[in-house]
């Protein structure tokens, strides 16, 4: 029973009949991370950012997160997004105390996180001040990358029954040669490939003077910080960009060349 | 443009004229408290006059004011003006209150401009001016629960006064200075002690 508590795919056949095992929780918090309906409250700004993450370019429905229900008593995430005032403070809290088991709380935004730029007398310092919140998405507004975030995030919450606060660290490219290869492509793949073309050096340097394994290790680990096998070899037309790129010798004098071609 | 209408004033009212002046082209007079309605009155009902346009009314708090003599009262309270048939425009202004606002009080001109009704309760609410003949002085932002006017100087500018009690520490299961996941040094940079080692979850 033990061993087979963790989920896993089985596909029966004709007649064959079967079971399989799982925890009630993980097969409860399965079902629940991908039908969450959603109940938004939105007071402020965010709500742009909001309308960007329901429309089809962020697409929540991925997540199945899309359909809103505007009664509370059908709802099972509350989106706070935007500014909560003094005032509104009972609304939230009633809206809150009127959904049903099990519900989540996502603070969208700095405003609904922890007050924002507002340190006064007429907002609350955090929805966390009146209702017991899940996830925070900070940003001003946030990006709906963030909020994406947010909502895996959430997910994976439900989905481990972890009901601790948690909050979206805030992102960098993980591929910062994604990025620079946008802005210049023939630099980047040229200094990729030589990379990849001196560490192949630095492989049958190493194959040759000594069959030891250890030093192999060493000249892996000391190889370039680009991987070379994730970059695919040249296709036909980035061999065209490369020589372009060094028939000019740097310069941009890109016009003469494609003249040439035209003619 | 409109100095006739100030010429108008003074003709008028000479002594409860205390300044006025055009800078800018914006006609501006500053009164006597206690000649606010009559004024207002003669603004609407004269035909050179005309303002049938109630625009602003809004009360600026001067706290250093307050006990000196001869410079009126602390609370200056604004009001804009508009004739939609002269074209015309005029500011009158009047100081109301001593430095506890004490006496803060000015005749409602609700009944000449219908308009001033909220705008009234609106400086009411934040500056605490309270309007003689007013059909329904209350606050207007604000909720009824809450004391003082927050827009005197002396109300502190962080002092919140929650409509619902917070949660309380047993309820979170932590403290609610700030709640996990933030740190101290974390939401916004004002406001907050700054970051130490010890804030380091260990």
């Amino acid at each position: 029973m033990s061993a087979s508590s963790s989920t896993s795919q089985v596909v029966l056949d004709g007649n064959e009949t079967g079971f399989a095992t799982t925890r009630l929780d993980a097969l409860l918090g399965w079902a629940r991370k991908y039908s969450l309906f959603a109940y938004p409250f939105v007071t402020a700004c965010c709500g742009m950012e909001f309308m960007a993450l329901n429309s089809p370019r962020f697409d929540l429905a991925r997540f199945g997160a899309e359909a809103p229900r505007f009664s509370p008593r059908q709802a099972d995430l509350l989106w706070v997004v935007g500014t909560i005032s003094q005032r509104q403070a009972p609304v939230l809290r009633r809206i809150y105390e009127q959904m049903m088991e099990p519900k989540y709380v996502l603070a969208f935004g700095t405003c609904a996180s922890c007050g924002g730029f507002y340190d006064n007398y007429t907002t609350v310092p955090g929805i966390d001040k009146i209702i017991p919140t899940d996830v925070y998405v900070p940003g001003c507004p946030p990006r709906p990358e963030a909020v994406l975030d947010g909502l895996m995030l959430l997910q994976d919450k439900i989905a481990s029954g972890d009901r601790r606060a948690a909050i979206v660290k805030p992102r960098t490219d993980p591929v910062p040669a994604l990025t620079n290869i946008r802005k210049n492509p023939t630099l980047e793949l040229r200094e990729a490939r030589a990379n990849s073309k001196l560490e192949k050096r630095r492989e049958e340097a190493a194959h040759e003077k000594d069959h030891d394994h250890e030093a192999k290790k060493a000249s892996k680990s000391a190889a370039s910080p680009v991987r070379p096998s994730t970059i695919p070899p040249p296709s036909k037309e980035e061999l065209e960009i490369e020589e372009a790129w060094e028939d000019d010798g740097g310069n941009n004098t890109h016009d003469e060349g494609s003249s040439e071609d035209e003619s | 443009m409109s100095e006739a209408v100030l010429a108008k004033l003074k003709e008028t009212f000479a002594a409860d004229i205390l300044e006025t002046h055009s800078d800018h082209g914006d006609d501006t007079a500053r009164v006597t408290p206690a000649s606010w309605l009559a004024i207002s009155e003669f603004l609407r009902n004269d035909a050179g006059c005309d303002f049938d346009m109630f625009i602003d009314l809004c009360g600026v708090d001067y706290p250093s004011r307050g006990g000196v003599v001869d410079a009126g009262g602390r609370m200056e309270v604004v009001m804009h003006l508009y004739s939609t048939t002269k074209k015309h425009r005029v500011r009158l202004k009047t100081r109301v209150g001593d430095e506890d606002m004490a006496g803060a009080d000015l005749d409602s001109v609700t009944h000449i401009w219908p308009g001033a009704n909220w705008l009234e309760r609106e400086v009411y609410d934040m500056s605490g001016v309270t309007f003689k003949g007013h059909p329904d002085l209350r606050r207007i932002l604000m909720y009824p629960e809450f004391e003082g006017h927050p827009l005197l100087k002396d109300y502190p500018a962080q002092r919140t006064q929650p409509l619902i009690p917070y949660r309380t520490e047993d309820e979170a299961g932590v403290p609610l200075e700030k709640l996990p996941p933030f740190r101290a040094d974390e939401g916004m940079s004002f406001g907050r002690r700054p970051f130490t080692e010890t804030d380091e979850p260990s």
